[in-house]
């Protein structure tokens, strides 16, 4: 059984396109990608189409009617913020399958502003929220940073330091939704939403998309790998049973699994990782994630951010892009957007951002309810 | 159609906050037979082992501590803020969520592992028909 390359990917520039449909906003990154590919919608022997809000909606059908109806299977895939990595992955296993040679994956959404999670009203009569605590996305990713700075003393300007670093990286980054730096005091300063996350420390909401074509070995070989990227790991958690995950959702257990796994397929460690691109949904999130992935020791993440181990030209940078702080996190998008990320550094093409001679990289993303989905890509050439 | 008359007494705001006939109003949970896990609210099977109608109710302890908590200044339309969310580990197991009240909302006055208690009041928001809920809060203790 051979590996699966990624053959073409690209993603849209992130931003605000309210006068776009989501079929047109996929349709727009799939064409990219095959473009880049040097292939044709044609060629393409299935799409696995990601996307949230209009899950029910047949998008990725949707999307071909944009680009060309050749009826092919078309599956839709949910996962909350999991969506497009858990689209890539079902393309993956299609051809792992030996199914396919050929297969587009697409991701894509459209957000509204605003406060994510936390506004239905509960089994009984009257909304909770305010009242038993808050849902809300960046309460529950402060309450997951509290429970580090509780064991190890990490504070909200460790936290806040995530932010400035991911601002910074997106200023090399023309396809980021923001191009801005934003020095720690104005970080630390920004509208407190949920301590200790500030407005700035919070995901941008943006519209976007991202495709990639996937191929069998076999068809590789044929069509030229020299700007193919080998997909070394693929690996897809659900939350296991713990403690406070019924009021706290624990997304260290699954991502830590999902980590150990993907280390295990791909038989190499966190120290062969030239970038990672993680689930920085909240600057909290980030420093979590140091230690689910093993980019450093238990309670050294703290250390990591103060000491730039973790932004461009330190020992392993992390979300290179931007990440979801800065360059956006449209949720269905985001899985394939990352992915994009990477094969661009081991392709050598990130121009100002260029991780030097990146050979192993990482895309991680972790949706609450909960879905974690970890890759590992490797150079080819 | 008739007009939804509101309720007699103070309807509970979640299921698992049990109002007595007689007595004083508790949290339940309900515990696996099998594994021990603990879970809010009724069910019939066991999430963590498996077992199936292996569960049973018990009251929750008013007494706990503090796991962890986030200071909320932005919710939605008619929630007033600041408040406190918070994460509370109750003693003889299970782990409920709230709003910590009793303290200023200032991470230098709020201690992670401090003790806190339960304690039940009228919710400040009635439904379509009148209603009235009791909620729980989590305060500080000696």
């Amino acid at each position: 059984m051979g590996d699966v390359y990624i053959l073409g990917v690209d993603m849209i520039k992130f931003g605000r396109f309210p006068e776009k449909s989501v079929p047109q906003l996929g349709a727009q990154a799939a064409l990219m990608a095959l473009d880049d590919a040097g292939l044709k919608i044609q060629d393409m022997e299935a799409l696995y189409c990601g996307n949230l809000y209009q899950a029910s909606g047949m998008v990725g059908q949707r999307v071909l009617h944009e680009i060309g109806q050749t009826g092919v299977p078309v599956v839709n895939c949910a996962n909350a913020c999991a969506t497009g990595a858990t689209a890539f992955r079902e393309a993956w296993m299609a051809i792992k399958a030996g199914a396919y040679d050929l297969v587009l994956a697409v991701g894509v959404e459209q957000m509204g502003k605003g406060l994510i999670g936390g506004g239905g009203a509960g089994r009984t009569g009257i909304p909770t929220e305010g009242l038993l605590g808050s849902g809300t996305m960046p309460t529950v990713f402060a309450e997951a940073g509290m429970e580090h700075s509780r064991k190890y003393g990490t504070s909200f300007e460790q936290f806040a330091k995530v932010s400035v670093k991911n601002h910074h990286h997106s200023t090399l980054n023309p396809k980021a939704m923001y191009q801005i730096e934003t020095p720690l005091e104005m970080v630390m300063n920004a509208e407190m939403i949920s301590y200790p996350n500030t407005k700035l420390m919070c995901s941008v909401n943006v519209d976007g998309s991202a495709a990639a074509v996937l191929c069998s070995e076999k068809k590789a070989r044929e069509l030229g790998m020299k700007r193919a990227v080998r997909v070394k790991a693929s690996v897809l958690t659900s939350d296991p049973w713990t403690d406070r995950d019924l009021v706290m959702p624990d997304v260290n257990t699954c991502t830590r699994r999902a980590a150990a796994k993907a280390y295990e397929m791909a038989g190499i460690s966190a120290k062969d990782l030239d970038l990672v691109e993680l689930h920085d949904c909240f600057a909290t999130a980030e420093i979590l994630h140091y230690e689910n992935l093993g980019l450093c020791g238990e309670g050294e993440a703290g250390r990591a951010i103060d000491e730039g181990w973790t932004a461009l030209g330190g020992r392993i940078p992390v979300n290179v892009s931007g990440g979801l702080l800065s360059k956006g996190h449209p949720l269905g998008a985001t899985g394939i957007a990352n992915l994009y990320e990477v094969s661009t550094h081991l392709r050598g093409e990130a121009g100002k951002r260029q991780v030097p001679n990146a050979r192993f990289g990482m895309t991680h993303v972790i949706g609450l309810g909960s879905a974690c989905a970890i890759h590992v890509l490797e150079k080819v050439a | 159609m008739a007009e939804q008359e509101a309720a007699k007494g103070p309807l509970p705001i979640v299921p698992f906050l049990k109002i007595p006939a007689a007595g004083s109003p508790h949290l339940e949970a309900q515990r696996c037979k099998g594994c021990g896990a603990i879970f809010l609210g009724e069910r019939s099977n066991c999430s963590k082992c498996g077992a199936r109608d292996a569960l049973e109710a018990f009251p929750l302890s008013s007494r706990g501590h503090l796991y962890v908590y986030s200071i909320v200044h932005r919710s939605f339309p008619g929630i007033e803020v600041p408040y406190i969310s918070c994460i509370v580990d109750l003693e003889g197991g299970g782990t409920v969520k709230g709003n910590l009240i009793g303290i200023e909302p200032d991470p230098a006055k709020i201690k992670m592992g401090m003790p806190v208690e339960t304690v039940f009041k009228i919710a400040p928001r009635k439904d379509a028909a009148g209603s009235e809920y009791l909620t729980y809060y989590f305060q500080p203790r000696p």
